[in-house]
């Protein structure tokens, strides 16, 4: 089975996110990279996948030179091997253009999966694994908390405003997973040593067969116009428990017409 | 004037709110046309002439509701081809962000995704980061997509008579790859749609057990709101995990959100800070979350939650 996971780097949310006043992009220098959240729950279930059937897991990312740390940190949870897509002409790409590449990139690698964390805790568009379906023209298989492979069959449940979906197909196939799917584990000590011999491949735009007319803030379908810290929320009323605070609380919202 | 593709969204036949804020924005921007995909069209049409759709394209073949979401999109691409819309929206759940993804890649077209309004020349408005930076972006290519969050936008009705015109299309195999064998309904019991609700209450890491959160749920009845929990709470197992409120779990937007025993670490913060009044009960004075509140009581929740509900239910 070659399985591919797509992992994207990602400012840690604890630390303060910026845009660049400049080109309105993303400030990656601003804040500490750290594998997407949901990411980790993709790079899990790919593992998984390979431990049932066989195979191999790559680990593909679309990022600067320090996506490096990230990609590591997944071959020392145990992936095989990693594509590292890396280009200044990538830069400022936004989803549709990420997808393209993506797309290019696993024209080469093949695939008979290829898993995703459902969204990413930056741009959280939520997008990414549908377009990549789309363009590859293989089932959709996302949103899903429960996957289950048996031969060239998938089945997956979906996540629904109302409950779930029940959903088949075949491979090769795009899954992407939400953060009850599993629990990921942690790099152990031996897999972070063995990480640092596994292959990384490293490729540019033309080594990719990207067309960089297509890629990148200039050629962007959407363009950010201005951005500006959201105005602070007035300080509002903070009023310490003297018996009565339920009733303080109530009367609060009275005057707010919720009561 | 332009036609305003808008998504019908809805669940068991019914309309959801959300959609009539579409309709009510797609009004601004131009003409409402909804579309509705499967069968039941009959029994929303109200509805949706209520809230001023002048035209409904209705696809009522129940297969294009057999697959994931690429049957819709093949149907909105068909739609956008032909009718030339001035832009489509479709409300911004997960399903919804995935359609205007895959249109955007089928029609070439740039797609804004979990705007909290859409002005003139369909500039997308969105508060990113938690809430921290309000942006705003535009499409420079193709037809806008355009998801929109749900609760973002106030709906106003405005009756008429939508004209109606059926609409079909042949799916592609790729299409029908991905087959729903079976749609599992899961309780939900009276409360309304967490990410639709006009009040959440929310209980977090402070309430401590799952028998613990009859409070929340008391609290939440009394004031017709939907409950939801932070991550500390749905991972512990208290709470089920689609009522997690958040980062990784539902952005939601409603007109008062109640954070009981939620400290208010960013990964909660990211999914509730466009709420538009904050209210807050914690015992620690230096949670994070009385940063946020328009209220903010410092005190023990089991003392102070209880007694609230009971206040609530007598001033009735």
């Amino acid at each position: 089975m070659n399985i591919v996971v797509c992992v994207k780097q990602v400012p840690d949310t604890e630390s303060p996110r910026k845009l660049k006043s400049d080109d309105k992009t993303l400030d990656r220098g601003a804040a500490d990279g750290v594998i997407n959240e949901l990411d980790e729950y993709a790079i899990e279930e790919a593992l998984r996948i390979k431990e049932a059937h066989g195979g191999e897991v790559t680990v593909l990312t679309m990022g600067p030179e320090k996506a490096t740390d990230s990609i590591r940190k997944a071959l020392a949870m145990g992936a095989d091997k990693a594509v590292h897509l890396v280009d200044d002409a990538l830069v400022g790409s936004d989803a549709l253009q990420t997808s393209y590449a993506l797309q290019q990139v696993l024209g080469r690698t093949g695939f008979d999966v290829v898993v995703l964390g459902a969204e990413s805790t930056d741009a959280r568009t939520g997008m990414l694994p549908a377009m990549l379906a789309e363009r590859l023209g293989v089932p959709q298989l996302t949103l899903a908390n429960k996957v289950d492979i048996d031969g060239s069959s998938i089945t997956v449940q979906r996540l629904t405003d109302y409950g779930y979906d029940k959903v088949e197909a075949s491979l090769p196939a795009v899954v992407s997973v939400v953060e009850k799917t599993n629990e990921p584990r942690y790099p152990s000590f031996k897999g972070i040593m063995a990480a640092k011999k596994k292959p990384v491949e490293t490729l540019g735009v033309a080594d990719a067969g990207i067309d960089a007319a297509q890629v990148g803030l200039a050629n962007a379908a959407t363009e950010v116009v201005d951005f500006a810290e959201a105005p602070p929320r007035a300080q509002g009323q903070i009023v310490t428990d003297e018996g009565d605070g339920g009733v303080k609380v109530a009367d609060f919202l009275a005057s707010k017409k919720f009561v | 004037m332009a036609e305003i593709l808008v998504l019908v969204d809805y669940v068991d036949g019914e309309v959801k709110k959300v959609t009539l804020e579409l309709l009510t924005l797609a009004r601004r921007l131009g003409e409402a046309a909804a579309v509705w995909v499967g069968p039941g069209y009959e029994n929303a049409k109200d509805k949706l002439a209520e809230y001023g759709a002048a035209k409904v394209y209705v696809a009522a073949d129940e297969e294009l509701t057999s697959y994931v979401v690429a049957p819709k999109v093949e149907l909105l691409a068909q739609l956008v081809a032909e009718k030339s819309p001035g832009a489509v929206l479709v409300s911004a759940t997960g399903e919804g962000k995935e359609i205007a993804g895959r249109l955007a890649v089928r029609t070439g077209s740039g797609v804004l995704t979990d705007v909290v309004d859409v002005t003139e020349g369909f500039v997308g408005e969105h508060s990113i980061f938690g809430g921290a930076i309000v942006s705003h972006a535009k499409v420079r290519q193709g037809t806008p997509i355009i998801a929109v969050r749900p609760n973002a936008i106030a709906t106003e009705a405005a009756p008429g008579t939508p004209a109606e015109e059926q609409v079909s299309v042949a799916l592609s195999d790729a299409a029908k790859a991905a087959k729903v064998v079976e749609k599992v309904v899961q309780e939900k019991g009276e409360r309304p749609d967490l990410t639709e609700a006009a009040i959440v209450v929310s209980g977090g890491r402070g309430v401590g057990n799952a028998e613990n959160f009859k409070i929340i749920e008391d609290l939440a009845d009394s004031l017709g709101a939907a409950v939801g929990a932070s991550r500390a709470a749905t991972d512990a197992g208290w709470y089920p995990h689609q009522f997690q409120v958040g980062q990784t779990g539902k952005t939601v937007s409603p007109q008062l959100y109640v954070a009981v025993g939620i400290s208010g670490a960013i990964q909660h913060r990211a999914g509730m800070q466009t709420s538009k009044t904050i209210v807050a009960i914690n015992k620690d004075p230096e949670a994070p979350i009385f940063e946020l509140v328009d209220f903010g009581l410092v005190g023990d929740l089991f003392q102070v939650a209880p007694q609230l509900t009971e206040e609530i239910n007598k001033r009735k």
